[in-house]
């Protein structure tokens, strides 16, 4: 079978899976669609969060990224791990602990005012719909490139799966589902992975292949002889760093945090049965989510040194077929600058200009066919593709309509409406959610590849801080936490705006403040947020005694509420 | 809630602020530490293919990361226990 027919039978099989799963789980009461019951056993729940954290970008865009990035590339990897660690010892199992379905729940409840709560719903919802519509544009790149439909029509495609399983299931129909999606994720990413390291090192493992020799007799490192190819070709070598020091300490320090703000990843805490499982399942889901992300930097290296020594200086005539596929898509060109019909790929430092262009998204996609690995593994590739980006759209749908129904409608405008009203109107939400994510997805914004910076930023700007003072400190009061909040979104959105948006020719080292990139600036931002929030805190009057009482419940395990089994 | 009753909770929660700090500096120590700040010299050290610093920003980061959210639970396990604040069975 070619690779589309394979693609086909991956694709459909795994959309199979998922439809049965979403059958089998749907929610029958508002608990259930939220929380699903608060009944998830922790290690299932890590792979969920796990498959719901890992999205387009970890699976299709991350291991090309860091094959062009080299060293550099470290930034995603460890501040979208390291961000776990701050969730599970700082957040989860107080928010657990505190019991109700949302981020804004805890804002609004622990600084006792609406504005708290709205700011943050207006939070969540923005950095929701950022994340939703690339991952649409995922799901378009693999359906046009391995079932040649048109990128509208995968789209739609997605569309439909999706919203039949949010709006149906509800948190307890994803969740089950995304148990499934990340067993086909991970199983589609270690295939390839371990073929290409045993066909280059020789070693099953890719976390060990990455440090081993070469496979052909050379007795050469595979790192030493891909600092060897970059710097000769003048990219700089693979393993040395071109970023400032400041930056990447930055960058992964607002990438952490951002994590650990992220509404759709925080909310998975409130899943499990008990606090100490709330604990546990963190860890099980760094331990899923490690497994992709130690694999990645390998896979990064084995492409970049496939790739230049296939294409490097070498006859455009005699191009294998994955190159002229991948150039219909327009996300590889070659310009023939000297004519001479060699490809020359070269880097800033060479004296040759450079005639090929590839874009990073599609080096796992088209990794397993440049090692030349059988058809079904470029199927099951597309098919963990689709997985990642619809596990994690999602996620985020369910975000998006629980911040609608639940903290706007219910809690704000329209207090006396029914269970029964609340769980249509969260349907509802997530079906125009959908619609939504899908019209961005065919008709993508230019800016959406620029603001995932943002959503990152603004969640480490503005619902971190006033999470954290909520926990760890009594006396942080409402004033403090709205003002702080506010201050570190107006002060990150604007740095990222400025950069990204108004003046992009200026988003250079030189211009930025103390070199600190917009990728980075949400530190800053969080920083911010701390210091404002403690300052108006000090000087404004201290909460209310019930407030104080309230925070010293969710510091201790005992007494979480048995789940939200509201009407079974 | 006794006089008493807000001390043994102090108590409790010292412990855990302590257990915090002590994994957040590990934390910090293995990510901003050894793959950021100190890596170059680091890289003078090589393990097989492996500069050190470089295996630290793209591998060792994250399985230490793993490692200190289970010692986490384990620590807060028993101190749960200890401090009698552990949830009872009959909640679940």
């Amino acid at each position: 079978m070619n690779v589309q027919a394979w693609t086909f039978v991956m694709v459909a099989f795994s959309f199979a899976i998922y439809i049965g799963v979403a059958v089998w789980a749907r929610a029958r009461s508002t608990g259930e669609f939220y929380v699903a019951g608060a009944k998830v056993p922790p290690v299932l729940n890590g792979m969920a969060t796990a498959a719901d954290w890992m999205s387009a970008a970890s699976f299709i865009g991350m291991a090309g990224l860091i094959a062009f990035m080299g060293r550099d590339g470290s930034v995603y990897l460890m501040g979208w791990t390291g961000g776990y660690v701050l969730l599970a010892l700082l957040l989860a199992p107080y928010l657990r602990k505190f019991g109700k379905y949302t981020v804004p729940d805890f804002v609004g409840d622990r600084y006792y005012s609406h504005v708290a709560r709205v700011v943050a719903v207006i939070c969540a919802l923005f950095v929701s719909f950022t994340y939703v519509a690339g991952q649409m544009r995922g799901v378009g790149i693999v359906f046009s490139r391995f079932l040649n439909v048109d990128i509208s029509v995968g789209v739609y495609i997605g569309m439909g799966i999706v919203f039949f399983y949010a709006v149906l299931g509800g948190m307890k129909g994803i969740t089950y589902t995304q148990v499934a999606q990340y067993c086909v994720l991970i199983f589609a990413y270690l295939v390839p992975a371990i073929f290409i390291s045993m066909l280059m090192t020789g070693m099953p493992i890719p976390q060990i292949g990455f440090g081993g020799e070469l496979a052909d007799g050379s007795g050469m490192y595979l790192l030493d002889r891909l600092d060897g190819l970059t710097d000769e070709l003048g990219f700089g070598a693979y393993t040395d760093g071109r970023k400032g020091t400041l930056d990447v300490l930055f960058i992964t320090a607002a990438l952490m945090v951002g994590t650990a703000g992220l509404p759709h990843v925080i909310v998975r805490f409130y899943t499990v049965p008990k606090v100490r499982q709330a604990r546990s399942s963190a860890g099980w889901a760094l331990l899923f989510i490690a497994i992709l992300y130690t694999t990645a930097p390998a896979v990064a290296a084995f492409a970049r040194t496939n790739l230049l020594n296939t294409v490097s200086n070498q006859p455009y005539e005699d191009v294998p077929e994955w190159f002229t596929n991948w150039e219909v898509t327009g996300l590889l060109t070659f310009d023939d600058l000297n004519g001479d019909g060699l490809i020359q790929n070269t880097g800033p430092a060479s004296s040759v200009p450079n005639e090929l262009t590839i874009d990073n998204d599609i080096m796992v996609l088209a990794n397993p066919e440049i090692a030349q690995l059988p058809n079904w593994v470029v199927g099951l590739v597309a098919a963990g593709g689709l997985a990642a980006a619809l596990s994690t759209a999602a996620g985020l749908l369910l975000v998006i309509s629980t911040s609608v129904a639940h903290d706007l409608l219910k809690k704000t405008i329209w207090p006396s409406i029914t269970e029964n009203g609340e769980l249509l109107t969260a349907r509802i939400a997530a079906g125009v959610a959908v619609i939504i994510a899908g019209y961005y997805g065919i008709n993508p914004p230019g800016f959406v590849a620029q603001t995932v910076a943002f959503a990152f930023g603004l969640a480490a700007a503005s619902f971190f801080p006033a999470i954290i003072l909520g926990i760890f400190t009594k006396g942080a009061n409402k004033y403090g936490a709205i003002a702080g909040m506010v201050a570190g979104l107006a002060f990150t959105a604007s740095y990222i705006v400025y950069f990204k948006l108004v003046h992009p020719d200026l988003n250079t080292a030189e211009h930025w403040w103390f070199g600190v990139s917009p990728e980075g600036i949400g530190t800053i931002g969080m920083a911010i947020n701390f210091a404002v929030a403690i300052a108006i805190s000090l000087v404004t009057p201290a909460p209310p005694l019930s407030v104080q009482q309230f925070v010293e419940e969710i510091r201790v395990p005992r007494g979480a509420g048995p789940g939200h089994e509201v009407a079974a | 809630m006794s006089q008493i009753g807000s001390r043994y909770r102090q108590a409790y929660w010292k412990r855990n602020l302590t257990y915090v700090g002590l994994l957040l500096g590990v934390w910090f120590v293995v990510s901003y530490g050894f793959g950021i700040l100190l890596v170059e010299q680091l890289n003078a050290i090589r393990i097989g293919g492996f500069q050190l610093g470089f295996w630290f920003a793209q591998q060792g980061s994250i399985y230490v990361f793993v490692v200190l959210i289970f010692v986490y639970v384990k620590l807060m396990n028993r101190l749960d226990r200890e401090f009698e604040v552990d949830e009872r069975d009959e909640t679940s």
